[in-house]
């Protein structure tokens, strides 16, 4: 499904070398390291947001390596949500089909589905400002699911939240995963976050991945 | 804890923060007591009379349009220019990008004078002679423009420059992950975000525009009825003595100016004109 090979990313004095990872189709994969070890700069390679310096990103047996962002089919979750902040729950939500340019109906539809499947339906014609944490987490996953991205990036999604929240974040991604059988990277650096969802957990240490 | 302890916590006392606060407070007053002052001399030099027969004069009349539409027309071509070249100095890192930011600040440092000297020069070269062989540009109402557009736009830039460097480019990550390219990334996400400051931009442009006096003199000339804006009409009432005509001039551009600064007080600005809530 997802495969890194052999990527070496430079950025400054911080760098990676020769980092691979294999991800299988509808696996939910935690990887876990401690702030700065660059998990964090592992995921915006694989959404496109930062190049690499050498080896090849694959997505179900395509080289993503070169692509634009907007070309992978990835859905990002970005740390604490970063929803756009000049648009309602319903702009965010409906962004990507927008751009795709899908007629009103289906959009209306789509986000409609999202609205129940995230339990966000009641929040809908919101404005951004004012949600609460959980809120915005759901609403920036719903955002990147919309397109149905054939894989899930999220970067500490859970981090700023809770303890009640979180626990309400792990049902909902529990049966998002048992639902939508998605395939996803969740970076993390809460145990927990590995335990309840996890189907395989990968460990950042010494700038190499370790299963 | 020992008696001595206890006794030097419960006793001790801080110093008051009356002499720090008041002497800050003294200082402080005394500028906006300096501003406030100079509006109200100027005032208690005219009367209602000196301005009504100041907006009778066809000439004041004239330059009063002129700086109305030369100061729109270059805060609209300052927006285009530093809207775009904002977004390359606040999301792009490049060689010479700090050389370019030193020659953005050029007409910010140069005397106002020099530029509309260098502006001069600028069109007696070659190609600034191809040029006027065409289209007169100097000692016309294009040149006002110009030699606004040349001071004013610096201060958009600026103005653009830090706006967008204050906004996460986060979004527009996001934004791509989600389909867009760089350009409706740009489009949707940044510039909803960057209405403020491009409020700001122009109105500091306008402003700047419309207090400009030194390029205006020597590049486009203080003819009447031609090339006159309202700085100008200052300076020629003055230079003949009817000061009474020159205040009136005065306070009309302090009206204007302010009427613009509470536009975007009431907007909510950032940067030199953010309010203090």
């Amino acid at each position: 499904m997802l495969s890194l090979k052999n990527i070496s990313i430079i950025q400054g004095n911080f760098q990676l070398s020769n980092i691979s990872l294999d991800i299988a189709k509808g696996e939910y994969t935690v990887l876990m390291g401690k702030t700065g070890c660059g998990k964090t700069t592992i995921l915006e390679s694989i959404c496109g947001l930062r190049k690499i310096n050498s080896g090849a990103i694959m997505l179900n047996d395509q080289d993503i390596t070169s692509m634009k962002p907007a070309e992978r089919c990835i859905g990002y979750v970005p740390q604490e949500g970063t929803l756009f902040s000049s648009m309602d729950v319903r702009g965010n939500l409906s962004f990507s089909l927008r751009i795709r340019k899908w007629d009103k109906e289906r959009v209306a539809s789509r986000v409609n589905e999202l609205g129940e499947l995230l339990g966000i339906g009641h929040l809908l014609d919101r404005n951004i400002t004012g949600l609460s944490g959980g809120e915005r987490q759901r609403i920036a996953l719903g955002r990147g699911l919309a397109f149905y991205p054939e894989f899930l990036c999220m970067d500490e999604p859970l981090s700023a939240l809770d303890e009640p929240t979180r626990d309400e974040m792990y049902s909902l991604l529990q049966s998002l995963k048992k639902e939508l059988k998605i395939t996803a990277l969740h970076i993390s650096h809460s145990m927990s976050d590995a335990e309840v969802l996890a189907d395989k957990v990968l460990k950042m240490e010494n700038n190499q991945i370790i299963e | 804890m020992g008696k001595n302890q206890l006794e030097t916590k419960t006793s001790f006392k801080a110093k008051s923060d009356w002499p720090f606060l008041l002497i800050m407070g003294i200082i402080a007053a005394t500028y906006v007591i300096l501003i406030v002052a100079m509006m109200l001399a100027d005032m208690t030099f005219t009367s209602t009379g000196h301005l009504i027969e100041a907006l009778k004069s066809e000439e004041i009349q004239y330059s009063i349009k002129l700086s109305l539409i030369s100061c729109t027309i270059t805060m609209l071509l300052s927006l285009v220019v530093a809207i775009p070249m904002g977004y390359f100095m606040s999301r792009y890192e490049f060689h010479g990008k700090r050389l370019l930011d030193s020659i953005l600040d050029i007409p910010i440092i140069l005397p106002p004078l020099v530029i509309g000297l260098s502006l001069l020069i600028l069109f007696q070269t070659a190609p600034g002679r191809f040029l006027e062989s065409h289209v007169r540009i100097t000692y016309t109402v294009y040149s006002v423009v110009i030699a606004q557009f040349m001071v004013a736009c610096a201060f958009a830039v600026r103005t653009m420059n830090v706006t967008f460097s204050q906004i996460d480019s986060r979004q527009e990550d996001v934004a791509l992950t989600l389909g867009c390219s760089k350009g409706q990334a740009f489009w949707m996400v940044l510039l909803p975000q960057a209405k403020k400051g491009i409020l700001t931009a122009g109105s500091l442009a306008w402003a700047r525009a419309l207090g400009e006096f030194g390029p205006i003199l020597i590049f486009s000339g203080a003819t009447r009825m031609r090339t006159e804006v309202l700085s100008t009409t200052v300076f020629l009432e003055l230079s003949v003595g009817n000061i009474e005509a020159a205040v009136a001039v005065s306070l009309i551009m302090i009206l204007a100016g302010f009427g613009v600064l509470m536009i975007v007080r009431l907007f909510g600005g950032i940067g030199f004109f953010k309010s203090v809530d």
